[in-house]
């Protein structure tokens, strides 16, 4: 059988992990970056041509909901990682809220066989912390870990009990698996619908206050110190809690964290009076939170940018603002987010840019993936900073569609997306294959 | 959109005004033997109440009716909504019914301003959760202009539950941009520092004699216990500090009104003698409120 070689010619690679930033060619075989360099000649190699273009390691987001086992109705694995490689993603990361909970390796490993058959993308699912996450009795760990999960989290119902925390991180070190915590104080936030401030006093909702946010930012940092174990901040959203972050990293301690593209680009007052659409945990926030979480994506303090894609369908989000439930969809309009909030303004350079989808999130997951070094996994993005196009929901690959960034007019955004050496997205051709 | 009231917020000062004065016009109606109008005669307004309310539901079947519309009442305890029907499947049914417009009152904020968007009838707010509650702000200010002639420079307290009160965000709203001075007073905990930047010429003070010191105005509020969920401020201490009594009223302008926009609680929020006190115009208020609805449904369905 003949070897197949894709080359990837005379694009502007961009790789973190080697600091290269240079028009070059990479050559992808069997799966593989096979290498990286200028005017590689390569007999019978199918070429792609990528002038004009960004050729980046494969993003990666840490931070997706796909729904599957049980709410299919809103996501399912496949239209999920549709949507994630139309959106340049090559792996996603699966949070456990399923039905059942993905809290025991029989449900990891059904996640990963799903994933096998019916995504386009890698998919890593991430496991419980406790049981069902109902935050008492810690979920079956070590065996998760065994079974494929890159990490554990209960995100949406984070653990309120200390000694619990406590417990799941020492388990956690124990596994060298990360804590991903949805830093949120359920007594303080209860009942809330959007960031307490003027905007929330205005329309008469119930706020969720920063420091809902803050305090279990600070607790877990705290627990992380005693125990030793690595801990990320899921979703960051206020200036205190990156303040918090910063001063943990200046002391040494493992943590990190992640924020979306929707937290950097809109603050509670661009809200559209009781639209769901902009319903989310946690809330959209100020612009002064917003300036944080731009500096601390431009500073290092912020490592990755992950969208915690929440699909919820139609009727779901079609109701009383307080009655609607939390989240809105990420995975297509992440990266064209991303370029205008963070390049565009010259705040963050392409090269970060590139960091914060890749080697940031694969580091924290401990993956070996995010660069287009010899050897490594051909996952390939490929976006162009330039190109001017319009979000229209109504085409999504996503079973939902419940989004702000509907009808808005981006200036960037992905290309092609690679996984595994095979083209799966390309964005005048659609999807290409189901692998 | 079809135009409706959604809330004072976005009405501008000119158009509060012009409801105003029209409804001094509605006033003697109330007092003539034939009461009925006939400038909204073949229009059907549909009140839909998803909350318990006595004088707003009433006030706008008088105020369609004094008009010459046919009003009919909907409460949510009794119709579709108690077997699970969703509000926007309730709205599309009875705007297939082609009423003129819908009267909502709705426990949820932003209720009708969600249904404006999506329904081409319409909708007038009679009370959205801890939002809005256009009509009452309009008839507080026909109240004061009654008494007072104008609401330029007033003082005017707002005393109690302002967090969970939507009557304090329509007068605040209102009161503001006819360039009153608004003390909001209450406990910290339900009287956010958030609430005094959403207008202009709002401060706060969790001290009633510094609230109603030289107030031309003092609005009561109910303490909204259903709206907590919590106790934000300890139970059976309330009265003692945020009730009002006779001897406040000395602080006050001497020709100060007190106006609530009801249901008192006696004993809790507000003493007896206040409430029957010369001082208390809160009879004058309800009645204000079937003269400035029939403006309001006037100037919606006139259009």
């Amino acid at each position: 059988m003949p070897v197949r070689r894709l080359l990837i010619r005379n694009g502007r690679v961009v790789d973190p992990a080697s600091g290269r930033d240079e028009i070059a060619d990479v050559l992808v075989e069997e799966g593989r970056i096979a290498g990286v360099g200028r005017n590689l000649e390569v007999a019978g190699a199918e070429v792609f041509d990528a002038t004009g273009w960004v050729v980046a390691p494969g993003f990666i987001d840490l931070h997706v909901h796909l729904r599957e086992p049980g709410f299919e109705h809103a996501e399912t694995i496949e239209t999920g990682s549709r949507a994630a490689a139309a959106g340049g993603f090559t792996s996603i990361c699966a949070m456990p809220n399923t039905a059942p909970v993905n809290d025991n390796p029989t449900v990891t490993r059904y996640i990963i066989e799903r994933a096998r058959r019916f995504a386009v993308t890698h998919v890593f699912p991430i496991g419980a912390i406790t049981k069902d996450s109902a935050g008492e009795e810690l979920a079956a760990i070590g065996s998760m870990k065994a079974a494929g999960a890159v990490a554990i989290s209960d995100d949406g119902r984070p653990v309120m009990n200390a000694r619990v925390m406590r417990r799941a991180m020492e388990t956690a070190r124990s596994f060298g698996l990360p804590v991903i915590d949805h830093c949120e104080d359920l007594h303080l936030s209860a009942g809330g619908d959007m960031h307490e401030g003027v905007v929330s006093a205005r329309l008469g909702l119930r706020g969720i206050p920063s420091c809902s946010e803050d305090v279990m930012v600070a607790r877990d940092i705290l627990l992380a110190e005693v125990t030793g174990a690595q801990f990320h901040v899921a979703h960051i959203s206020s200036r205190r809690s990156v303040e918090l972050v910063a001063e943990a990293r200046r002391r040494g301690l493992p943590v990190t964290c992640e924020a979306t593209p929707h937290h950097i680009a809109l603050t509670d007052a661009d809200m559209a009076p009781y639209d769901s659409n902009y319903k989310m945990k946690p809330p959209l926030r100020t612009a002064c939170d917003v300036a944080a979480l731009v500096g601390g994506l431009a500073e290092g303090v912020i490592d990755a940018i992950a969208t915690d894609h929440a699909p919820h369908p139609g009727s779901e989000k079609m109701q009383e603002f307080e009655q609607c439930p939390f989240g809105i969809i990420g995975l297509e309009t992440a990266l064209a987010v991303a370029l205008e909030v963070l390049y565009h303004t010259g705040k963050v350079s392409l090269l970060r840019l590139v960091e914060l989808f890749t080697l940031g999130p694969a580091r924290i997951l401990h993956l070996d993936r995010g660069r287009l070094a010899a050897g490594a996994p051909a996952d390939v993005t490929i976006f162009d900073p330039e190109r001017v196009w319009t979000y229209d929901v109504s085409r999504s690959f996503s079973k939902s569609s419940n989004t702000p960034f509907h009808g808005r007019s981006f200036r960037g955004g992905p290309v092609a997306t690679i996984v595994g050496g095979q083209l799966v997205w390309h964005f005048e051709e659609g999807l290409k294959v189901a692998r | 959109m079809a135009a409706g009231l959604l809330g004072i917020e976005e009405l501008s000062r000119e158009e509060i005004e012009a409801i105003l004065e029209r409804a001094k016009d509605f006033q003697p109606v109330q007092n003539q033997t034939f009461k009925r109008l006939d400038i909204l005669r073949g229009k059907m307004i549909v009140n839909l109440f998803y909350e318990a309310s006595t004088r707003t539901r009433t006030s706008f079947e008088i105020a369609a009716k004094r008009l010459g519309a046919d009003a009919i009442s909907i409460t949510a305890a009794g119709s579709s909504v108690a077997k699970g029907e969703s509000l926007v499947d309730t709205l599309n049914t009875l705007a297939a019914m082609r009423p003129s417009a819908i009267v909502m009152r709705h426990w949820a904020s932003g209720a009708p301003h969600f249904l404006a968007r999506h329904l081409p009838i319409p909708i007038i707010n009679a009370g959205d959760g801890t939002h809005e509650h256009p009509t009452q702000a309009l008839l507080d200010a026909r109240t004061i202009l009654d008494c007072r002639g104008t609401l330029e420079g007033l003082r005017v307290a707002i005393i109690g539950d302002i967090a969970h009160s939507r009557v304090a965000r329509s007068n605040i709203h209102l009161l503001s941009k006819f360039g009153a001075r608004i003390v909001l007073c209450g406990p910290a905990s339900l009287a956010p520092p958030e609430l005094a930047r959403i207008a202009p010429g709002v401060e706060i003070t969790y001290d009633m004699s510094e609230a109603i010191r030289d107030a031309d105005v003092i609005m009561m509020l109910r303490v909204q216990l259903e709206r907590q969920h919590e106790a934000a401020f300890p139970a059976g201490e309330y009265f003692q500090f945020y009730g009002l009594r006779l001897e406040h009223l000395e602080l006050a302008r001497p020709n100060v009104i007190v106006m609530h926009p009801g249901p008192i609680n006696r004993g809790r929020e507000i003493s007896s003698e206040v409430a029957d006190s010369q001082r208390s115009v809160i009879l004058n208020q309800v009645e204000n409120g079937v003269a400035v609805r029939m403006a309001v449904l006037e100037r919606i369905l006139c259009q």
